[in-house]
């Protein structure tokens, strides 16, 4: 692991130059606005809150594989129990729950961190789509039965499948490239989160236009093409730590940032559907884990399997 | 507290937030730190866990839970939780089995100087509609009109461990603080029991109220 640790630090001196800036400009939005004006409280706990997640996952890429693994596999129960908690899930599915939380999560992580790609990409969508509603019809309770079983299957997929493709990446066996898959996750974690605060920035700049105002009131076309295209070229600048030559960097890039925008525009839509603004409020000034994570899930397994697809023999 | 119980007492506000993220929401962002009497909705016996480790710590420290005696003093761990870790206010529901009255000691614990923990309902209810409230909370109105009434909305809790389950299931849970009432001079038992009641149910999500 002698090989990603210059490029790594580089990153990481940026990461915090970028995030030293951000609540240099928060102090200094609080000093001239008042402190107590809502929409810089949120940005500057948002601000905070950026710190705790970049020292975090700099520990856990400082830990190697384990700590990656453990990383996301308390991100996923935590994204699981804010799913689970929207859901009509009653007494009657109890079993399925658990099996889920205590069963099929550490499952999950464990085939990750053994490196049992065979085993990792179907459990979820194989074993415990079937195994769910056969638990859930033992206990004999028909009311709203697909619909039950169906939410529960959801929150399978999202908080813990498509989670999970983001540890995964350090399996893909990339000739050249040996040792250095965690700059993958940081590669992909980076353009995520830029496009999101790029997407918020430009929208905040600009945004007139709205995408889908019954949805989600902040996404604007202006937001939208200002954000995916700076993240765009974040990633395609960011072609030293990855495998692809610096235009596949822009394309993977676009992907991952337009995977990300439509992961938060379908995760808003079952927010609108339940109700509620948030999905949690773990994260002060972002709401829950899923807030965060929205935009990692569509994008994550789609980059992995694109990479798998391509450059791995 | 001995190191035990305050190991002990650690331990159950961390499994318990693990399992739940509690969190605890106060009208205006800021905890009431006077002392008080916080009712509240009662669907588990993880309640009063939630409930007490939502508070302040200087708070927690002087806060008695009040509970049925027979509950938790049949077993040495029950009774170690109950008595040394939550410093229960232990009272016997039994009206035959009463060696004092429930009334006078939790108006002790007040002159004490603690706060208190009460689930009027006077049982764990497993019905979605709450239950109408026991007239205790009326009485410690009478006897000691100074101290506020805090009215708690306890969420959630009913789905982690429901009734004749035996495993845990992590599901969000929140304790929702409303704004401190007192009886209204002259306001008589039925009509004070009766606003107590919605002031609870005023903080529950829109879908429970009924």
């Amino acid at each position: 692991m002698s090989g990603p640790y210059p490029d790594l630090m580089t990153l990481l001196v940026a990461v915090l130059a970028v995030l030293v800036t951000a609540s240099t400009v928060g102090f200094v939005l609080a000093r001239l606005k008042g402190a107590d004006n809502p929409v810089i409280e949120n940005l500057n706990a948002r601000i905070n809150a950026w710190w705790v997640m970049a020292i975090v996952l700099g520990l856990a890429f400082w830990w190697g594989r384990s700590g990656v693994v453990l990383l996301f596999a308390i991100c996923s129960f935590a994204a699981l129990r804010e799913f689970v908690t929207l859901t009509n899930a009653r007494r009657a599915d109890t079993w399925m729950l658990a099996a889920l939380f205590y069963i099929a999560l550490p499952l999950q992580y464990w085939a990750v961190w053994t490196d049992w790609y065979g085993f990792m990409a179907i459990f979820i969508p194989v074993y415990v789509f079937l195994g769910m509603p056969i638990l859930s019809a033992l206990r004999g309770e028909t009311d709203n039965f697909l619909i039950r079983v169906a939410e529960v299957q959801w929150a399978a997929m999202i908080a813990i499948y498509c989670v999970s493709y983001v540890p995964a990446l350090l399996s893909l066996n990339i000739p050249g490239f040996e040792g250095q898959n965690i700059l993958l996750i940081a590669f992909l974690v980076i353009v995520v989160q830029a496009s999101d605060v790029l997407q918020y920035v430009w929208g905040k700049l600009l945004g007139k236009t709205r995408i889908a105002p019954r949805l989600s009131p902040s996404k604007t076309v202006e937001g939208f093409a200002g954000g995916v295209g700076s993240a765009t070229l974040l990633g395609a600048f960011l072609w030293w730590i990855t495998p692809f030559a610096f235009w596949q960097a822009g394309l993977m890039a676009l992907v991952i940032a337009l995977m990300g925008f439509f992961g938060g525009l379908v995760l808003s839509a079952v927010k609108r559907d339940r109700g509620v603004k948030d999905w949690g409020a773990t994260i002060a000034g972002h709401g829950g884990f899923i807030d965060r994570l929205d935009s990692l899930i569509f994008a994550a397994p789609i980059f992995f399997h694109l990479i798998r697809f391509w450059w791995t023999v | 507290m001995s190191i035990l119980a305050k190991l002990t007492a650690f331990a159950i506000t961390r499994f318990s937030w693990v399992i739940t993220a509690v969190q605890g929401f106060w009208p205006g962002g800021e905890p009431d730190l006077r002392q008080a009497v916080y009712f509240a909705n009662h669907t588990s016996n993880g309640d009063t866990i939630l409930l007490w480790s939502v508070l302040p710590y200087s708070v927690r420290q002087r806060t008695r839970p009040v509970a049925a005696a027979e509950y938790w003093l049949n077993h040495p761990v029950k009774k170690f939780i109950g008595e040394q870790v939550f410093n229960c206010v232990l009272i016997q529901r039994d009206a035959e089995a009463r060696t004092q009255d429930p009334i006078e000691q939790m108006v002790e614990a007040l002159n004490d100087g603690s706060s208190l923990i009460i689930f009027p309902e006077g049982t764990r209810n497993t019905e979605p509609e709450m239950l109408p409230f026991k007239p205790g909370l009326f009485h410690l109105a009478e006897a000691r009109p100074d101290v506020p009434l805090i009215p708690v909305w306890i969420e959630n809790l009913n789905r982690v461990l429901p009734k004749g389950e035996v495993i845990p299931l992590p599901f969000i849970c929140t304790v929702r603080f409303g704004d401190a009432m007192n009886r209204k001079p002259n306001e008589d038992k039925y009509a004070f029991l009766k606003r107590a009641e919605a002031a609870v149910k005023a903080l529950a999500p829109e879908e429970a109220r009924s």
